[in-house]
């Protein structure tokens, strides 16, 4: 599998995939990401997968409002924000996830008292918007340079009627699946920090869809850490 | 499934930890784990079990490391929790063995440490204590009495709003920040409240600790093009003052542009101003 790399003045953008058309059930849309945009957010990262783009900035570790403190503990929250209209209950139900996978790789212990507040905005929703949402959300901690013990992604994977698998489906794809799953895993051991799924599929379609998600976010992990030596390769 | 991927003989830290050796100055990510140098021998050629008789086994010399910012020790190892390049420093002298290692990257936001010296602004003044903002998460306070010759009576003039350059006595991550404008000696030594005029601005953390280092030579540039007074505070602020608004204004652009312009952009650009 081969990734085609452009280095322009900015954006670094790395292929995961073949170009079109995509083998069924294999592979990854483009990828792309960019840091250190926003100059007001301690840490901020553009992620995009195909057409789906999501915007993430990083606050802290600031002061909390004395309510909100944990005595032990940074206090980590996420604020998602959709592309038109008011946030609703399906977005409350996805900052939560986002949480609790942050919750499980920052090392919050060290910075007791404050408060890391993660804010995202689509940009575009084209399918595997959670995951998008995710790897962005990874890649702004690491900007703001908030300590972790690991880095994590997150990866989207759809059942078709048939049973075929498919990674990064597209918005079609997706409203066409019988089964989607989101899976967030981290870099260390490919250990599953997160699953939300959403349709109906059996025992071995589950374990089945964990694997290809596991192999697949080694595309993405490669992905970040090209990504990140090009930004460090500059200073 | 099969065809997924052909996977890459590289994993991303994928259980096996390299030694910190051969990862000097190299990119690392957080996640990744660090071997000694002292464990690298314990692991033997390919660890197959095979071991080189030791008539003192058992005694083996342990070599204290220290661990720096973006470092933690995780049982043996080193498990590192920022992205950046890895730095080492030998061992400096005759005592301290094992040197220190550290992760050096790019940082916008500040977390105090003690003996740091940074620049605050006073936000309150409460009975015996003034707040100070430092751009941490929390404001550090600061005794009256901890100027050059204060005393009870004779209180230093500080008002809400001014600028203080001082260093910390107290900054962990359980107790509120304190800091100080006296040393040990008790003498001001350059810190308390900075003077009126000039401006100040903020900079990556980064930025700062490359104009602090010996070897800089933007600094060196800067002064020859105008007389001016700086102060560097390691929390990213910078207080510069030259003898006209536009000056200083000229100054407060170049050492922001300095992070990102390579060493000839910025000579041309110092040429082209040093003739205007």
């Amino acid at each position: 599998m081969e990734g085609v790399m452009q280095t322009d003045a900015k954006m670094r953008t790395e292929s995961g995939a073949e170009s079109s058309p995509r083998a069924p059930g294999c592979s990854l849309r483009h990828f792309a990401c960019e840091q250190n945009l926003l100059s007001r957010p301690d840490g901020s990262a553009s992620f995009l997968q195909g057409d789906t783009s999501v915007l993430a900035g990083v606050y802290g570790p600031a002061e909390v409002k004395v309510s909100k403190e944990i005595f032990n503990k940074a206090t980590l929250e996420v604020i998602l924000r959709p592309k038109i209209g008011l946030p609703g209950v399906a977005e409350k139900s996805r900052e939560r996830l986002i949480r609790n996978t942050c919750e499980a790789v920052v090392l919050g212990a060290l910075h007791p008292r404050t408060s890391i507040t993660v804010v995202l905005q689509v940009v575009s929703d084209a399918g595997s918007l959670l995951a998008c949402c995710l790897n962005a959300a990874c890649m702004a901690l690491v900007d703001a340079g908030v300590p972790m013990r690991a880095l994590f992604c997150g990866v989207t994977c759809a059942l078709d009627s048939e049973g075929t698998l498919v990674l990064d489906p597209t918005a079609k794809q997706e409203k066409e699946a019988r089964a989607i799953l989101t899976f967030a895993l981290d870099s260390v051991e490919r250990k599953l920090l997160m699953s939300t799924t959403k349709g109906l599929y059996s025992d071995a379609e589950l374990q089945q869809c964990l694997a290809a998600a596991q192999a697949a976010s080694q595309h993405v992990f490669r992905f970040y850490r090209e990504s990140l030596q090009r930004r460090y390769s500059k200073s | 499934m099969a065809g997924v991927v052909a996977v890459a003989a590289e994993s991303l830290a994928g259980g096996r930890a390299r030694a910190a050796r051969t990862v000097l100055d190299q990119v690392v990510l957080p996640g990744e784990e660090l071997l000694l140098p002292e464990q690298e021998d314990a692991e033997g050629p390919g660890g197959t079990g095979e071991r080189p008789l030791r008539l003192n086994a058992g005694v083996r010399a342990r070599v204290r490391v220290v661990c720096g910012p973006g470092l933690r020790r995780c049982g043996d190892r080193l498990l590192v929790t920022k992205c950046g390049r890895l730095r080492y420093k030998e061992p400096g002298g005759s005592g301290g063995g094992g040197g220190v290692y550290w992760v050096d990257s790019q940082q916008k936001r500040y977390v105090p440490v003690k003996g740091d010296h940074v620049i605050g602004i006073v936000t309150a003044k409460s009975g015996d204590i003034f707040k100070v903002d430092v751009g941490g998460s929390e404001p550090a306070s600061l005794s009256y009495l901890a100027f050059e010759g204060a005393t009870k009576r004779n209180r230093p003039n500080v008002q809400v709003g001014d600028l203080i350059y001082g260093q910390f006595v107290v900054a962990n991550k359980d107790m509120e920040p304190e800091m100080v404008c006296i040393d040990s000696c008790g003498r001001a030594n350059g810190m308390g409240v900075i003077g009126q005029d000039g401006l100040l601005f903020k900079v990556t953390l980064g930025l700062i600790r490359k104009l602090l280092a010996p070897d800089c030579e933007i600094l060196q540039e800067v002064g020859k093009l105008y007389p001016l007074e700086i102060v560097f505070g390691m929390n990213g602020r910078i207080w510069v003052k030259a003898k006209t608004i536009q000056q200083t204004l000229i100054l407060a652009n170049i050492l922001e542009a300095c992070e990102h312009m390579t060493a000839d952009q910025r000579k041309q650009i110092f040429s082209r101003l040093a003739e205007s």
